[in-house]
């Protein structure tokens, strides 16, 4: 049972990470100057290393709430989880924690989907962030599966 | 002993320096404007003394990428003087109320080639001893959304609806929980009259009194 309970909140840890990862770092498109989206451009000229601002469009701004809205809803089903680790009653279920997690692979999802269809460099590879969001997706939803099987004995 | 005392204040007093204090002149960081629009540069100072007569401001103009600058307003002496040769010709206005620290001026019919420093220079003699303040205009053909704004508000609105859910779900487990109370009292009273019908078929026993020890 509580190797159970450690492994589901590693995996959840790890969804945790990744999400953070996913949304702070500034690596979802590279070419072979620098990375860009989703707060800086960076990029390297011949003069040396700037940086910018990314764009302020209307969906780079969606992108970026819905990653920070998954990061929190992430977060927020943690410490659900242990909230209802201490409090459930025997044979209860993780609803609230099992919630929280599949809100935020739906996010993830969003925000994914919204930034491959609007990018507009259709030539420039994808970045790491990029990649670890689209994996986010699934682990996240599948940890929010695991709670609602769940149930919590003695 | 008070005697000294006194002295010392009052030569103290009197050596006090009554020199020019700093005035602090206070603009705008960065204003946006549409082409077309008219926008109020606003100029504001803060100094020790009441403002006097003699008080002036000084509007300069730097244009974007260039170093030379170029007044455009003046005011002295309870008179308002405006750009009557330059590109801000019969385009700036002044509209403050020097009287209260308010040296203002309102520039009409935006172009892009207004973009550029200006500077607001305040003076309230005696104080005239202070820094300069700039206000940096920038001309758009329409404004762009600011970076964040747009997060914010999915951010807000999101988190806000959920807060709502998690009291509306709380305040119906409150109020089904009241219903449940009150359901089971009308019960009890049609209990209760059905009761007292079937009492008055029956006849009440005789009452005993027992006497008080």
């Amino acid at each position: 049972m509580l190797l159970i309970l450690l492994g589901v909140l590693v995996f959840h840890l790890v969804v945790l990470i990744l999400l953070i990862v996913s949304t702070a770092s500034s690596t979802w498109t590279v070419d072979a100057t620098g990375h860009t989206d989703l707060w800086y451009n960076c990029h390297s000229d011949p003069n040396g290393y700037k940086c910018l601002q990314a764009s302020s469009e209307d969906w780079i701004q969606a992108v970026q709430a819905l990653m920070i809205l998954s990061v929190v809803f992430c977060f927020t089903s943690l410490i659900a989880f242990l909230y209802q680790l201490f409090r459930l009653v025997k044979g209860g279920h993780f609803y609230f924690t099992s919630i929280f997690q599949i809100l935020a692979s739906v996010f993830v999802m969003c925000g994914a989907i919204i930034y491959t269809v609007m990018r507009p460099d259709s030539d420039k590879d994808y970045g790491y962030a990029y990649v670890l969001a689209w994996v986010a997706f699934p682990l996240s939803l599948i940890s929010g599966l695991c709670y609602l099987i769940l149930r919590k004995k003695d | 002993m008070l005697r000294v005392l006194a002295l010392a204040v009052v030569v103290l007093l009197g050596i006090a320096p009554e020199p020019s204090q700093a005035i602090s002149i206070y603009t705008g960081w960065e204003r946006h404007a549409l082409v077309g629009s008219d926008i109020r540069l606003s100029c504001s100072f803060f100094s020790w003394r009441f403002v006097s007569d003699d008080v002036s401001f000084t509007w300069i103009y730097r244009p974007d990428g260039s170093r030379e600058t170029v007044s455009i307003a003046h005011y002295a002496g309870g008179e308002a003087y405006t750009d009557n040769k330059g590109r801000f010709k019969d385009r700036v206005e002044f509209v403050g109320n020097p009287k209260r620290r308010d040296g203002s001026i309102l520039i009409k019919n935006l172009d892009f080639s207004d973009n550029g420093t200006f500077t607001c220079d305040a003076k309230n003699p005696p104080d005239i001893v202070g820094r300069p303040s700039s206000v940096r205009l920038l001309v758009f053909e329409n404004l762009p959304i600011q970076a964040g704004v747009i997060t914010g508000a999915i951010i807000g609105v999101v988190l806000g609806l959920l807060v709502l859910i998690v009291v509306i779900y709380y305040l119906m487990r409150f109020l089904v929980a009241r219903r449940v109370f009150s359901l089971s009292v009308s019960k009890h009273g049609k209990k209760k009259k059905e009761g007292s019908q079937q009492r008055q078929l029956w006849t009440p026993p005789p009452l005993t009194c027992y006497p008080l020890p």
